[in-house]
This record gives structure tokens, C-alpha cells and sequence, in this order.
């Protein structure tokens, strides 16, 4: 056993967050307080998401990182290794193979399992924050169901660029009652949110934590005549193919070539094994890892 | 008939300082009901604990409600509270700044109360939209500006606009044409007259401008000191004043 | 129609140590439909205060004022409002002109406010307007400009567009030349045929013989000036 408690946090700090888990799943959507503790990484780092996921482990847990869909970046790795260290668990790259997903910003294209739970790391939890900067004020308009503000901003999106702009953090209904900010995924991502895992949203700066339970209900706002859509970049991965996954466009050379690439890396991986190749890809080599 | 707001012993007090005690009063539908009084006489205090933005320390005011009829505002539910003050209720503040969000579009700002009991479609919404920055004579094509780039008379008829899209009953309104030109104020008393006409609302306006009430108002509260001095049909009162303070007052307006 | 018992009122100056003028004491008056009464006495007798009181402009310290059913003097400021709307009409000496609002919608306004469609009460605004020989080029004006003259046959055009029941004429031909005057003294007998009643002050001798079937001279009812 390490030196640290079970990943890092004490049993009276998992407790109590346990205690708001359990609140934020029995009322889908609303944002419970919680007292956030000072982690060994700075605010705005995924802080929440590592208070979550720290007070749900158990030893037989195998846990997945990714940020922005890649298993290899500095973060991903950074936390990946933080557990590892502090609650000496199994850690994978393969979606399927993760009992506990940590995803800063991307819902993995791998369909979840009941068995799986999804912990995202939330930068501003409130949906209505940047119209009513006052938190009295919000917190009085989500338990009034005043949401009219929130359409507000889509009419100003529409009004001043002729669709809907936003691209991210799309403002969602939840079991028709609480709007809740699904975290700056891409819309494209929306659609997921209605899975057969647990989802658990942390934001450890802001305070909160809120919770979708499996099969919850969850619908994108939109206006009856600019309905919801869930598009993306009008191209196929260069690497394995794929045409329904969301992709990262990459400038390759400094003469504007450029290349689109699914943002899921183990779900490119995967494909790319099973011998699909894209526009500007290779036959997978194991080697090459 | 049954009155449309039925007011009955207001008082509201600030510590020991009395901001204003006994009032009652019933306004009917249609109605104008003007209070005039100088700094300190307890009018704003007044309208605050009618609108429901202050809670009077004793006294009821019962609204005749559209599904529930006479209801006291003062122990409603605040959710209920709200709801009335978005549909049925409208409150226009002296400061266009404060009835408005600045940051959204003067489509938006209209459009907003709609949104905020249903409405979701867009060309609709709009519709209405220009529909009444029509009505409070402002360009269509100003629409998606914001307020901050309007002028202070546009910003407080835009604000009309934005009370009155829901179609309430009631407007309250405090010093509407205070801190305005001259010449913008005759067009907004102009405004507010028509629409109180055509679409039969009653309202409850506070002011120090006799003028403005001579022109509005069918009947006028006159309050000194947080009380009410004396009431009655607006030319009657100001033209066969009986209290002292009023004929003080009264002698007092220049003639131009 | 019109009836008054016992009519009397006070000024009380109290900015002027609280001096007590009594101006009416007394006073009975009654009129029927299609009758016109005209108030006479000096100037300063009480005749437009009376006016005034029957429109409730000015309030009555004892009596009762019926118009109708309505006893003026006791009534509720809304129950004053709604006869002022419908049944009571008062043409005064001066037009309170409105700023901004053009001509037309000034003498339409009566008829707007009892709910008549707008085509229609404007119709009838033409109409008046163009009896009282009001040019058609001024009607989408204000008449803030107009000259006294014409603002006193703005006012009783307004006076005249809806066929009130009782009617408070004050010097309604007061700054007219003789052709207006004429038009002024047939909207009243007009209006008498139809069955109004009207209480008139005419300091215009010849239209006063004309028009009222009665005088009353109201310095018997006003404390000071009677015996």
C-alpha cells in the first residue's frame, strides 16, 4: 500500500463526496455544493474531475484518462499517473476495457457500458453564468425553472450569425426540468449524454458536483423553426476512415496542408488494427507504437 | 366590479424611520393612479411594497389574479410572486439601465419575456419583436443593436416595449420620464397614454411632475411624510386642492 | 337629468392663514332632457365654481348633485370617471391642449374612449371639424399654433362628438366671429333636440336668448353678494 490514503483523499473528504455524488444523481442536472479540497495540481486542471473520480474508485477498478479524446497528453498522463501511484489501480487505454473513464472535454465514440462510469472535469458548471453573473440570482432562476434567459442566448446566436453559434458547452434540459452545462464537449457529443452509464460532472474551483443517472433523459435547446443539430467537420479520418466520428483538424506543414484525424484516439486505434485506413493512412504496424 | 388591486393598510418601516404608513386604495381595471409627493414623502417606498420588490411590514394587497382571483401578493409564494411580475405585472424603472439587460439586443430585451413563459419559435418571437419596437417607435432596423448604443428616451421606450409584450394589467412605473429632455418626455407621456388606452391597462405611476400626472393619471395620491394627505380625481385634486400641502404644492408648479 | 339640492362649498386658503371662503350656499337648480338653463350673475358669482361641481372638478362641501343616478357630490372617483366618459360632457373656456397630438385624434378622443371603432369616431371628427370651418390642412396638425379662436372650436368639436346625455357649456361662443357662432348655436339646439340637457354660460346676450329656455342667476346661492 502507498503512503497516501486510497487515491489521495481522506475517508471523510470521500464521504462527503460520496454524499453530494449520490445528491446529484437523485436530482439529475442540479449542481450540489461541495467542499473541494486543495489538490496537488492547480485550479483549472481537472481538479473536480480527480476529487469525483478519487472518491468512487475501489482497488479493482481499471481506469482510462483522455483529454480532448487523446489518451498521450501531458494531462491524460499527468492523472493517469496520479493514480496509478496513489490508489495502485489497473490503468488502460481501451475504452471497453476501463471501468472508470476521467475525460476532460470528449464523450468517447465507443458506445458506454452499464458497468462503466464517465467523470468529466467542469470549468463553470452554471449554464446561465455568462448572462446573470450573480450566483443569487441563478441559483433562484433553476429552482423557479426560470430558464427564459438561456433562450435568450440562443435567439442572440441566431439573431447575430443566423444559426445557433454555439459549438460547445451546448446548454442541455434534463428530464425536463433542470438545464444543465454539459461541460465544454462539442455538440456534436450531446446526442451521448443519453447512455447507459453513469456520468458524473466535478468542477473544483466552482464547487459543485451534478450528475446524469443511466438512461436519463437529456435534451439540447433549440427554437421549433432552428432545431438542435449535432454536426461536425464534413470529412472522414485521414488516418482510419472513419465518417461518423468527431475529428481534430491538424496543420501538418507550415504550406497550409492539413489533416483530420478522429479526436478519440483509442477509437482510431482500434479501427486502424482492425484494417480500416483513411485518406492519408498507413497499415497499422503494432511496432510503430 | 371587482377591483383589480385592492390595497389595504400598507406600512413600511425602517428601523424606527417610518417610510409610509395607512395606505388603502382600490384601482380598477383601466385605471391610472398617480402619487405625487417630493424626496422623502415615502412614494417610492410605496410602490416598492406594491410591486413586491420590498415587503411591507403590515398591510395586504390583493390582486385580482387571471385563474385564482383576489390573491394577497404580500404572503404569496415567491415563485408565484415572480410569475406575476413576468406575465401579469409591469415595472418600469426611472433608470432605463435598470429594466434593461444591456447586453443583450433590443430584440432580445423584448423578446425575453416571452421566452421566459414558452415561446420557442424564433420567427415568432421576432415577429412580436418588431411588432412593438413599432409600437414605441423605434426603427426596425435597430433590432440587433444593443441598448448601450440607444439614446435615454429610446432606452426607456424600449423598456416599455420589453414590460409590455406579455400583455399585462398592471404597470408600475417610477419617475418614467425623470432624467429625460423636454422634448423626449412629451413623447414618451404620448406613448404611455395611447398604449394605456388601446390596451386598457391600469397603472400605478410615482412622480414629482405635476405635469406628467395631469396627463396620465385619472386619479392622484398626494403623500407627505409616508402618509396620504389627500386623494381623489386627478383635476379635482390638483385643481380644488383641500389639504395644505397640496395647495402648497400645487402653488408651487411655475407657470410656462 | 340634471339635478342639484342644497349645494354648498368653502375654499379654505390654508397656506393664506387658513382664511374660510365660503362661495355657495344653498343653491337648487334642476334641468330636464332637452332643456337649456343658462347661469347668470356678475362675474365672480360662482357660475363657472357651479360648472366645475357638477363636473366634480370642484368639490362640494354640503348637497347633492344628481346627474342621472349619479349624486356627483358622494360618488367614487371611478363611478365619476365613467360618467365623465359617457353621460357628462364639458366644454370649458380654454382647450388643455395635449402636445404632439394632431387635431383629428384631439376631437375623436371622446368616442375613442367609449370604445367607437377609430374610422368611425375620426369620421365624425371631419365632420365636426368641417362644420366649425377648421381647414383640412390643420387636422393632422397639433393645435398647440392655432389661434384662440380656433382652439375654442377644436374644444367644442371635441365637446360635440359624442351625443352626451347632459352637457357644461362654458362661453362656447366666446372669440367666435358670427359665422362660427352660428354653427356653435345649431350644434346646441341640436343637441337639445335630441333630448340633452345643458348647462350653459353665455356672457353673449343674443345667443343666450337663443338657445336657453331658462336663466338662473346664480348670485341668490353665493354668500356676499346675495341681499
Amino acid at each position: 500500500m502507498s503512503d497516501y490514503n486510497f487515491a489521495y483523499l481522506d475517508e471523510q473528504t470521500k464521504r462527503m463526496i460520496r454524499r453530494a455524488i449520490l445528491k446529484g444523481l437523485a436530482i439529475p442536472g442540479y449542481q450540489v455544493p461541495f467542499a473541494s479540497r486543495e489538490m496537488p495540481m492547480p485550479y483549472g486542471w481537472g481538479t473536480g474531475g480527480v476529487q469525483v473520480s478519487a472518491a468512487i474508485l475501489t482497488p479493482d477498478d481499471c481506469m482510462k484518462v483522455i483529454d480532448q479524446g487523446a489518451d498521450d497528453t501531458t494531462n491524460a498522463v499527468s492523472i493517469r499517473k496520479f493514480f496509478e501511484k496513489t490508489a495502485e489501480i489497473e490503468t488502460t487505454e481501451a475504452t471497453n476495457a476501463a471501468s472508470v473513464i476521467q475525460t476532460r472535454h470528449r464523450i468517447p465514440e465507443e458506445p458506454l457500458r452499464e458497468d462503466q462510469v464517465l467523470v468529466y472535469q467542469v470549468p463553470i458548471p452554471e449554464p446561465l453564468r455568462f448572462l446573470e453573473p450573480r450566483e443569487t440570482e441563478t441559483r433562484k432562476m433553476h429552482s423557479l425553472e426560470e430558464y427564459g434567459l438561456m433562450h435568450v442566448k440562443l435567439y442572440e446566436d441566431i439573431a447575430k450569425h443566423g444559426a445557433i453559434a454555439t459549438s460547445y458547452a451546448y446548454p442541455v434540459k434534463v428530464e425536463g426540468r433542470y438545464v444543465m452545462d454539459p461541460s465544454p464537449i462539442p455538440k456534436f457529443d450531446n446526442p451521448k449524454l443519453e447512455m447507459a452509464a453513469i456520468q458524473l460532472f466535478g468542477a473544483g474551483r466552482e464547487q459543485r458536483i451534478y450528475a446524469l443517472p443511466p438512461y436519463t433523459k437529456v435534451v439540447s435547446l433549440d427554437f421549433e423553426d432552428f432545431p438542435f443539430e449535432a454536426s461536425k467537420a464534413d470529412h472522414a479520418c485521414d488516418l482510419c476512415g472513419a465518417d461518423a466520428a468527431y475529428l481534430d483538424e491538424l496543420i501538418i506543414d507550415d504550406a497550409g496542408g492539413r489533416m483530420f484525424v478522429c479526436s478519440d484516439t483509442d477509437f482510431c486505434q482500434t479501427r486502424r488494427a482492425a484494417g480500416h485506413i483513411g485518406a492519408q493512412g498507413a497499415p497499422f504496424e503494432e511496432a510503430a507504437q | 366590479m371587482t377591483p383589480l388591486l385592492q390595497v389595504r393598510d400598507i406600512a413600511k418601516f425602517y428601523g424606527h424611520r417610518m417610510g409610509c404608513t395607512g395606505v388603502g386604495f382600490d384601482l380598477y381595471p383601466g385605471e391610472v393612479m398617480g402619487i405625487v409627493g417630493e424626496s422623502g414623502s415615502g412614494k417610492s417606498t410605496l410602490l416598492n411594497c406594491l410591486a413586491g420588490h420590498l415587503v411591507p411590514d403590515q398591510g395586504r394587497v390583493m390582486f385580482d389574479t387571471r385563474t385564482e382571483g383576489p390573491r394577497d401578493t404580500v404572503t404569496m409564494s415567491e415563485p408565484e410572486r415572480r410569475m406575476l411580475s413576468r406575465t401579469d405585472w409591469a415595472f418600469v424603472h426611472q433608470h432605463a439601465r435598470d429594466g434593461l439587460r444591456m447586453g443583450v439586443s433590443a430584440g432580445g430585451n423584448v423578446g425575453e419575456r416571452l421566452m421566459a413563459v414558452g415561446a420557442r419559435h424564433y420567427g415568432d418571437i421576432r415577429e412580436q419583436a418588431v411588432d412593438w419596437l413599432g409600437r414605441v417607435e423605434i426603427s426596425e432596423d435597430r433590432i440587433d443593436d444593443r441598448p448601450s448604443a440607444f439614446s435615454g428616451g429610446m432606452q426607456q421606450r424600449l423598456q416599455i416595449a420589453r414590460n409590455l409584450v406579455t400583455g399585462p394589467r398592471l404597470v408600475f412605473m417610477d419617475e418614467p420620464t425623470g432624467g429625460l429632455d423636454v422634448s423626449v418626455q412629451a413623447r414618451l407621456l404620448d406613448l404611455l397614454r395611447g398604449l394605456v388606452r388601446e390596451m386598457g391597462l391600469s397603472a400605478i405611476i410615482v412622480t414629482h411632475d405635476l405635469a406628467v400626472v395631469r396627463l396620465l393619471a385619472d386619479r392622484l395620491m398626494v403623500m407627505k411624510d409616508g402618509h396620504v394627505v389627500e386623494s381623489g380625481l386627478t383635476d379635482q385634486v390638483l385643481d380644488d386642492p383641500q389639504h395644505a400641502y397640496t395647495q402648497l404644492l400645487v402653488s408651487s408648479v411655475l407657470q410656462v | 337629468m340634471i339635478r342639484i339640492e342644497n349645494l354648498g362649498k368653502n375654499f379654505t386658503l390654508h397656506n393664506q392663514g387658513s382664511a374660510v371662503i365660503p362661495v355657495m350656499e344653498g343653491a337648487n337648480l334642476t334641468v330636464s332632457s332637452g332643456e337649456c338653463v343658462a347661469l347668470t350673475g356678475v362675474s365672480g358669482s360662482g357660475k363657472s365654481t357651479l360648472m366645475r361641481m357638477i363636473y366634480g372638478n370642484y368639490l362640494a362641501q354640503t348637497g347633492h348633485i344628481w346627474v342621472g343616478d349619479t349624486d356627483v357630490a358622494k360618488a367614487e372617483p371611478r363611478e365619476i370617471l365613467a360618467l365623465r366618459r359617457e353621460t357628462l360632457g364639458y366644454v370649458s373656456q380654454f382647450l388643455r391642449v395635449v402636445p404632439r397630438v394632431p387635431t383629428l385624434d384631439v376631437v375623436a378622443e371622446p368616442l375613442l374612449a367609449i370604445g367607437t371603432p377609430v374610422d368611425q369616431a375620426r369620421d365624425r371628427a371631419r365632420t365636426l371639424l368641417a362644420q366649425l370651418n377648421i381647414p383640412e390642412r390643420l387636422w393632422s396638425l397639433s393645435p398647440t399654433t392655432f389661434s384662440g379662436g380656433e382652439q375654442q372650436r377644436v374644444n367644442i368639436a371635441r365637446g360635440f362628438a359624442h351625443d352626451y346625455p347632459a352637457l357644461l357649456l362654458d362661453e362656447p361662443t366666446a372669440s367666435l366671429d358670427a359665422t362660427n357662432r352660428e354653427v356653435v348655436l345649431s350644434l346646441i339646439e341640436a343637441a337639445k333636440a335630441r333630448g340633452a340637457a345643458i348647462v350653459g354660460i353665455f356672457h353673449d346676450e343674443p345667443a343666450r336668448n337663443r338657445v336657453a329656455d331658462r336663466e338662473v342667476d346664480v348670485t341668490g346661492y353665493t354668500p356676499g353678494l346675495a341681499a
